[in-house]
């Protein structure tokens, strides 16, 4: 219960320091110089700091853990089992995060981040910056933007929470529980600043977003699909599907061709700083996602099961995710300014879809 | 932020969740408590836009002190004692630290309130701080302390070594099982409100008391962090309180895990800051008085009591017997010889007790020079290799080697309360009453004539001796990898001097030692054997006298009482 340091008590002693030369090279004996973890082989030629501080912490039977795991689910399933998921790897524990994310990159990134958004709201402020929106485009972020929120929430705590407790190695499971931090605070980016709009613009209506979310039929596409992503079991299946078919086809198409083309003309020079900071954020997941699964696409033993099976994968989410997109196109002729056309957004989106997808030696399915 | 707009953030981050109308989120993991009719209780809250930042500026505290201690030189005054015991106390907690992180989607797919979700989810990165952050602690020790022997290897020899599960189940506890069980009672309501204070405000006082005030810092980073992580906890099990059918479950789960805690927690805590220091202050205080004051006081009568009013039933036996066996029954010396009796399996040295140690555990603990003086005195005596003796646990010192309990996997180290039984086919000893129920009763697909089949199973080769069963000893070592880079010495060692080679002990005198499984040979026993071994087993003790020694060393207490 105390989470304050001891005081010290009234009159009590303190330790004297004492000089014992326990400092390393003292003295030459075996071992003396064995100054790396040597229980794991790293993935280039010298360690790294991040492979130090994660690599092997979550044990493995079929590693160094000779009396097994101690404790099960009732059904018997213990620690962290491959089974999870359908696709298999003969090493699961090659994998390495990209950006090799541990505590220091972690909060250095994020605090970097809010800090960033911070200030341009800030600034706005200062510089009343908000005066100058179009008044039409008030409302596509009122509604539009404020939904979006939601989206990233559902997925950052049902998709990615869960997924990095089913996750067979430490490396993936702390990459993904980075993944979902960076969806539930761009999800708290975004209704905060929706929240800063509403004391910024009088008729800003800042309860609307959920109303878009929950009863917008441009929005139920979405809504469904990310209901659908947060019911699924298999883990690597979740984080596939959502990182390279939900991703590109809706959520690069949200955010970076509706949100971040239209705000400008607008006016809205702050939105796009906002949202763009989750997209940098799935840009950074991507790429740990990518070396994620290209690893099974070319494992030794299971590479054709695993192609197999994302291949169905595709199959299967990928027309749902292109009906999501396509009943987002009322939201391209909202605004005053139409600059963008809902086919060339779409079109762009596609073809990232489509290249991601090729990248990993899989095939797009033909649209829908 | 300001008060006010602090709190209007929460209140709008509330706006995020939604009732899914088309398809609900899977439930992954299994739970027999219900949420029926629980009121929604919310936990202290967190917004992230002020998290991060104030979480970064904690790691920048922690790095400049990393940074000043290489540059202080700090380690030209770090007690080797105290810095072996890291090895292992380091390879045990980023475990527990990680395990945590993954055992909140148990608890979220549980309990239905957005609110303690996010709690959760804060929790969740909380804990991949914790693990990495510590990871790179032991990290800095490696690189800069004189002996990096054990920690270089430290995930591969804790995994496997022979007091490894003791510390492992204060971990694999959070992730499997009930979702309810693991995640919120054993997890936070126990582990986290209890035992972190010994874990992680205790633990770092007595390392700073032994030169090395890295320690402190990292640890105090991280306990800052755990009044989110109680509040957590606790809006959760108000929430299971409010449902009648829960509390025969709270019940059971509070005592396994309050017993399961105490076992695991205070044979490793205690033992580090009993035996691991080389501040022997009179008036610094002991393990005891230590847990008398933050788990007694400050947890069992000011957090566990009060909650006796929502209906929770507290294991006030189980406190008391906690506190007997540290107090009367010497629990953390009874570990402490253990694990020095092991030494030989181990992955780091343990330092022999001085007459200055001596003096400070009869002044604290009066009687200790009677239990357990002479075997340290033998201990020492027997602590460079000779041809004229093997290691300790090989040689006549009046010391049954123990047998584990199948529950909390520490030995039956106070004898008169080992218990035997016959479970799943397999005869089994446990080291106490409730370590046996928790195998026998609580872990099991019904409780009380009620179905429980979400509750969680013991599995593993849960006694560490049986993969080994007469194996030489020098073989275990070999296989288990605690041998130093020359290929032959050891990296365990019963003292600290390195200087003379002459000193170290080598594979080459560990041969000839086969190394057999107790509870092997018990279950090839007759039943009559094994009920006489049980009888003469727990007329044993105390610090490890075999029957008949027990027999004479009572007989003379009770003439000089
Ligand atoms: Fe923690
Ligand atoms: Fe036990």
């Amino acid at each position: 219960m105390v989470t304050t340091v001891q005081e010290k008590k009234e009159g009590a002693s303190a330790p004297r320091p004492q000089f014992t030369n326990a400092e390393a090279g003292a003295l030459e004996f075996p071992s003396s110089t064995s100054r790396e973890y040597n229980y794991y082989k790293p993935a280039r030629l010298r360690r790294t700091v991040y492979e130090d501080v994660t690599v092997e912490v979550q044990p493995d039977p079929e590693h160094y853990l000779s009396q097994g795991w101690l404790y099960a689910f009732a059904d018997g399933q213990a620690g962290y089992p491959q089974e999870w998921t359908v696709l298999r790897s003969s090493n699961w524990h090659a994998f390495r995060d990209p950006n090799e994310e541990w505590e220091r990159t972690i909060y250095v990134h994020s605090a970097r981040v809010v800090h960033q958004i911070g200030q341009s709201i800030e600034n706005a402020r200062l510089n009343k910056a908000f005066a100058r929106w179009d008044p039409s485009w008030v409302r596509q972020v009122e509604g539009h933007v404020g939904a979006w929120a939601h989206a990233e929430h559902g997925l950052g705590m049902h998709v990615f929470v869960p997924a990095q407790r089913d996750a067979p190695t430490n490396m993936h499971n702390n990459a993904i529980s980075v993944n979902s931090m960076h969806k539930l605070r761009f999800a708290q980016d975004l209704i905060l600043y929706n929240l800063a709009l509403s004391e910024e613009f009088d008729d800003f209506d800042g309860a609307r977003h959920r109303q878009v979310w929950m009863q917008d039929p441009a929005w139920q596409g979405v809504r469904e699909l990310v209901e659908r992503l947060t019911a699924i079991r298999d883990w690597a299946e979740a984080v596939f599907v959502t990182n390279f078919v939900f991703e590109p086809l809706v959520g690069v198409l949200f955010r970076s061709r509706f949100v971040m083309q239209v705000a400008a003309p607008h006016g809205d020079f702050t939105t796009p700083t906002v949202v763009g900071a989750g997209e940098a954020d799935y840009a950074r997941d991507l790429r740990c996602s990518r070396d994620m699964f290209a690893l099974l696409v070319n494992d030794a033993a299971h590479a054709e099961h695993n192609r197999q099976t994302l291949q169905e994968w595709l199959g299967r989410w990928t027309p749902p995710a292109v009906e999501a997109a396509r009943r987002l196109q009322p939201l391209w002729s909202q605004p005053n300014q139409r600059l963008v056309r809902f086919e060339d957004s779409f079109g762009e989106a596609d073809t990232q879809y489509r290249s991601q997808i090729r990248e990993l030696g899989l095939d797009a399915p033909e649209e829908a | 932020m300001s008060r006010q707009s602090l709190s209007k953030a929460h209140e709008k981050i509330k706006e995020l969740s939604w009732e899914p109308t088309f398809a609900t989120p899977a439930r992954k993991y299994a739970t027999d408590y219900t949420f029926e009719h629980a009121p929604k209780k919310d936990p202290l809250k967190q917004v992230l836009r002020s998290y991060f930042p104030m979480e970064e500026e904690k790691d920048q505290r922690v790095f400049g002190a990393m940074d000043g201690a290489i540059r202080g030189n700090m380690f030209r005054q770090v007690q080797e004692r105290w810095m072996e015991w890291q090895k292992l106390f380091l390879s045990i907690i980023p475990f527990p630290e990680i395990s945590a992180a993954r055992a909140m989607p148990l608890a979220i797919s549980a309990v239905p309130n957005p609110e303690i979700h996010n709690g959760l989810a804060v929790q969740m990165i909380d804990e991949v701080r914790h693990s990495t952050i510590q990871q790179n602690l032991k990290r800095l020790y490696m690189n800069h302390y004189i002996d990096p022997a054990g920690f270089d290897g430290s995930l591969r020899y804790f995994h496997s070594d022979y007091c490894g599960t003791i510390g492992r189940q204060f971990g694999e506890g959070f992730i499997t099982g009930d979702a309810i069980t693991a995640a919120n009672i054993y997890l936070t309501i126990v582990a986290e409100t209890a035992f972190t204070n010994t874990l992680f405000v205790a633990m770092p006082a007595e390392a700073a008391a032994n030169g090395d005030y890295l320690l402190p810092t990292v640890f105090h980073s991280v306990q800052s962090d755990e009044s989110r992580h109680i509040s957590n906890g606790y809006s959760i099990l108000l929430m299971a309180l409010a449902d009648e059918a829960n509390r025969p479950l709270l019940e059971r789960d509070l005592r396994y895990a309050w017993w399961n805690n105490h076992r695991v927690v205070d044979a490793a805590i205690g033992t580090f800051i009993e035996y691991g220091t080389k501040d022997r202050r009179k008036d610094r205080e002991s393990y005891a008085e230590m847990w008398r004051r933050w788990i007694y006081d400050d947890y069992y009568r000011s957090y566990l009591m009060p909650l006796e009013k929502y209906g929770l039933v507290i294991p006030h036996d189980l406190v008391e017997e906690a506190w007997n066996q540290i107090w009367n029954k010497g629990y953390v010396h009874e570990v402490a010889q253990f694990f020095a009796t092991g030494w030989e399996v181990n992955y780091w040295r343990i330092d022999p007790m001085t007459d200055e140690d001596f003096e400070w555990f009869e002044h604290k603990y009066p009687g200790w020079y009677n239990k357990y003086g002479k075997w340290w005195e033998n201990y020492n005596r027997l602590r460079y290799p000779g041809s004229d003796h093997g290691p300790i646990a090989f040689e006549d010192v009046d010391y049954q080697y123990p047998h584990r309990c199948w529950t909390c996997m520490v030995p039956c180290l106070v004898r008169e309360d080992m218990v035997m039984d016959e479970v799943d086919g397999q005869v089994r000893t446990y080291c106490s009453e409730p370590c046996w129920w928790t195998d026998k009763h609580a872990f099991r697909p019904e409780y009380q004539g009620r179905p429980t089949p979400s509750m969680g199973r013991l599995t593993g080769k849960r006694e560490w001796e049986t993969l080994y069963h007469n194996w030489d000893l020098a073989d275990i070592c070999q296989d288990m990898g605690i041998v130093r880079d020359d290929g032959r010495t050891l990296i365990p060692q019963p003292h600290l001097d390195l200087e003379d080679p002459k000193k170290l002990w080598t594979l080459d005198d560990f041969r000839g030692h086969p190394f057999p499984s107790p509870n092997v040979t018990l279950n090839a026993m007759t039943p009559e054997e094994r009920q006489a071994f049980a009888d003469d087993y727990r007329k044993g003790g105390p610090a490890g006298r075999p029957k008949d020694s027990a027999e004479e060393f009572r007989r003379r207490v009770e003439k000089v009482g």
